[in-house]
């Protein structure tokens, strides 16, 4: 029954009213989620607050324009946490601080996204060369990127003593957040490198049809770890950001980042399986999460109910974006 | 004579324990357009995935322009001018049509790492130009209709002319199939046009088709290259001989059926309807009858089963089950009804291969085999036994991984499954002696007609024609979603020529 495998058999092509609603959805649903809270509390809209919201999303959204690309092409990077870890030491071990005597100043951030980018070239040659599952690859990658940043810290972590760097951290330009500005910079790098790029573009063929893109001759192998490399850039210079900020180079700085990096994306329309999804999606996505964790404060929620509105809003999501692709025969694993 | 573009010599392929492909050789002259015809499973996909490079031979040779050439994958062939249509879908469907097109090979579409989309928009347009089509290059692949898939597969056959200075080798798998008329004028137009500056390998099941465009066809059956014809003086009778072969095959399995016929009708399709995929079937398959489906892929023969199991919904007419108008939801409410499938793909959908015989026939009826607190061990082997003497399923034991079982016997596995339990009113076979050898297939259609004996209402596709008249009562010829012709085995005995004529 080869029929089983052309697509459009099962999955009616979409209408193009069907289709704008799609792609549109998740944004319809972070401006519902906005007016919500502004109409609960009427310190929500404010400037000040849209700001701290702004400040909240920075990080997460670094994380999430590489997550886009790891989830695309059909893999999952669990390393997040111990990779941020490992590179907020890295960091804050080379700029200047209270325990080594180096400094290079604004160098540490890209001396951070490289590490970071070692830690994701090595999640993707485990992947591609050993044919280690990604899940199982980045999770045991994760494990000892955090041994690792645990040995670098010590009892005692380092301190950033740089005031420039702290400055940037903390402040604002052009009443921006400076980290929100910096994650707004990444964004677009990703939405280029996703649009004008063979990684961005291979990523969709690799995670749609891996088969079809094996016998069209593309170095699948080397597509698939290019993304991770540039996933695990992005969280090295996710940890610094956070570094900067607080001030110090931290083991438990990524600690709960990894499942809110995948929920924004998946919430933002890239499904676990691969093959589409978008940064803009994912962008929306992370704004989503921050929306409502900064929402929560304002009605009165505290922290725990916070966790559980967040997981049942994750699901509902995921349903409606999973939506069109119910068939009676597809596999759920 | 003009000179050899492509030459293929003793190519033989094996997978598992078929012998795909025995000892063909062929050759492909420059701007010659050389078809390719023979029954289901007759090698012809195999062939064409080893001249593409996609498999390697497991002996012989293959040579491009004289050179001898040994491919590693896809790629190399590429480059060295070959275009491939394949028969399955080859596309991904989350990027555009002009990606598709181009994929791998973006060439002056990528400068300094950066896509210039123009410019791939541009080539691709090209491309699709040639064949007349008017599918936008920006368009999503995944919008597209299955018949405009099918012409951005073979503009993507046909990109290889831009890479090569060469004149280009295309390979085309069935390239019509599933396509209306208009559509199959304007591929076999540009078949023609490239005849003027490639050479072409044309598979296809539509013999007219063939005879129509081709200047030489070769006739496989069973893996060997049985015959080279010339187009000019060959016919489609001439043709279908060949490909069944002389000798017609003798019903060994079968004694008498036609009292069967009269058993009363299990499940009445009428007027059923799925868009692209079959129209107005209308149908009876009675109790201890063996209905055949007979026609070729795209004919809406595995569609109309998949409907039957609560697979894919029918958009239109009824369904009766013993009278009594029903609706399947899904493949576990069919089999809620006693209708059951034996799928063709034994190892991703018939057996469990790290599961033990005993396990695999079991799974479909455990909650039969259970105890008041457990599953019944001794009662499930004593069960397995029964099964593999009756099938002669050739295993050490019950507790034996299926996995290590031959193909035949894993397919006899997978039929045991629905027969442990208590007798399934109407059994889909998929193709259930695929890959079979002589014996094997003879025991499998031996179980067949002892079920159809049973009271029970079968529906069966078959590999060759000559396993579906050894084992239906009565056969039903389709062609492109439609119904073509109707025989009852005893009373008609069609013979395998008029079968051929009505699902091409």
């Amino acid at each position: 029954m080869e029929s089983r495998h052309r697509p459009g058999i099962l999955s009616v092509a979409p209408t193009a009213v069907r289709g704008a609603l799609r792609a549109s959805g998740p944004l319809l649903a972070l401006l519902a989620l906005t007016i919500g809270f502004a109409l609960a509390d009427s310190d929500f809209a404010t400037i000040a607050n849209l700001r701290v919201i702004l400040d909240s999303a920075a990080v997460p959204l670094v994380l999430a324009v590489g997550m886009t690309f790891v989830i695309r092409q059909g893999s999952i990077d669990l390393s997040v946490e111990g990779m941020m870890a490992a590179c907020s030491l890295l960091f804050a071990c080379v700029v200047a601080n209270d325990r080594m005597q180096v400094n290079l100043g604004w160098f540490g951030l890209p001396a951070a996204a490289a590490l970071g980018g070692v830690f994701g070239l090595a999640n993707g040659l485990v992947v591609t060369r050993l044919r280690v599952p990604s899940f199982m690859a980045t999770l045991g990658m994760g494990a000892i990127a955090l041994g690792a940043a645990m040995l670098m810290s010590g009892d005692q972590p380092p301190l950033i003593q740089d005031p420039v760097l702290r400055q940037w951290g903390l402040g604002q330009t052009f009443g921006l957040p400076n980290l929100a500005l910096a994650a707004a910079s990444c964004l677009v790098v990703g939405l280029f490198v996703e649009q004008y790029t063979r990684l961005g573009r291979y990523g969709y063929v690799i995670g749609g049809a891996e088969g079809v893109a094996r016998a069209s001759g593309l170095d699948v192998d080397f597509y698939k770890v290019l993304g991770f490399a540039f996933a695990g850039l992005l969280i090295g210079l996710a940890a610094a950001m956070e570094s900067a900020r607080l001030g110090l180079g931290h083991v438990g700085i990524g600690e709960g980042k990894m499942l809110g990096t995948i929920t924004a994306v998946v919430i933002g329309g890239t499904p676990l399986s691969g093959g589409s999804g978008s940064v803009r999606g994912s962008a929306v996505g992370v704004l989503t999460l921050a929306v409502l964790a900064n929402g929560m404060v304002f009605i009165g929620a505290t922290p725990d109910l916070e966790k559980a509105i967040q997981g049942a809003i994750v699901l509902v999501a995921v349903v409606v974006a999973n939506w069109h692709l119910r068939d009676r025969l597809r596999i759920v694993k | 004579m003009t000179a050899v573009a492509l030459r293929a010599e003793g190519l033989s392929r094996r997978f598992g324990e078929t012998l795909a492909l025995r000892e063909v050789t062929l050759e492909v002259r420059q701007r010659e357009v050389v078809g390719v015809v023979g029954e289901n499973g007759a090698g012809k996909s195999t062939l064409l995935k080893l001249l593409a490079g996609a498999i390697a031979p497991d002996a012989g040779q293959i040579s491009v322009r004289g050179a001898a050439v040994r491919w590693r994958e896809i790629r190399d062939a590429a480059d060295a001018g070959i275009g491939v249509m394949f028969q399955e879908p080859s596309l991904v469907p989350g990027v555009s049509v002009a990606e598709n097109i181009l994929l791998g090979h973006e060439g002056p579409a990528v400068r300094f790492g950066i896509i210039r989309w123009r410019k791939l928009f541009a080539l691709a347009k090209v491309s699709l130009a040639k064949l007349g089509i008017k599918i936008s290059p920006a368009a999503v692949t995944h919008s597209l209709s299955f018949s405009e898939r099918q012409l951005v597969a073979f503009a993507r056959a046909l990109a290889v002319e831009a890479r090569t200075r060469e004149a280009p080798i295309i390979l085309l798998d069935e390239p019509t199939s599933a396509l209306d008329d208009r559509d199959i004028a304007a591929v076999l137009r540009a078949v023609e046009e490239l005849r003027m500056r490639a050479s072409v390998v044309f598979v296809s099941h539509r013999l007219e088709e063939v005879l129509r465009v081709c200047d030489r066809i070769y006739v496989m059956k069973d893996g060997q290259c049985v015959a080279e014809c010339d187009a000019r003086t060959s016919t489609v009778d001439a043709l279908q001989r060949l490909m069944v072969g002389h000798a017609m095959g003798t019903d060994v399995t079968r004694e008498v059926a036609a009292s069967h016929v009269e058993g009363t009708v299990c499940l009445e399709v009428r007027q059923l309807g799925r868009r692209d995929e079959y129209a107005d079937v209308t149908l009876a398959f009675r109790y201890g009858e063996v209905l055949g489906l007979a026609g070729a892929a795209g004919s809406g023969c595995e569609e109309l089963c998949r409907t039957l199991f609560g697979i894919d919904a029918p958009q239109s007419g009824t369904m009766l089950l013993d009278g009594q108008v029903v609706t399947l939801r899904d493949p576990s409410d069919a089999v809620g009804r006693a209708i059951v499938y034996v799928p063709a793909e034994r190892a991703s959908e018939g057996v469990i291969g790290e599961m033990s015989v005993a396990a695999n026939m079991t799974l479909a009826y455990l909650a039969q085999f259970c105890g008041r607190w457990a599953i019944d061990t001794r009662r499930e082997w004593d069960v397995a036994e029964l099964w593999i003497r009756q099938l002669r399923i050739a295993t050490p034991s019950a507790t034996a991984r299926v996995s290590d079982l031959s193909g035949g016997n894993q397919q006899k596995v997978a039929l045991a499954k629905w027969l442990v339990g208590e007798r399934p009113r109407m059994l889909i076979l998929d193709h259930p002696a695929r890959g079979l050898d002589v014996l094997a297939r003879r025991d499998i259609l031996a179980a067949v007609r002892e079920l159809a004996r049973d009271g029970v209402c079968i529906v069966i596709l078959a590999d060759t024609l000559d396993d579906l008249l050894a084992v239906s009562d009565t056969v039903i010829v389709m062609r492109d979603g439609r119904i073509s012709a109707r025989y009852s085995v005893a009373g008609d005995r069609p013979t395998q020529q008029l079968i051929l004529e009505g699902m091409v």
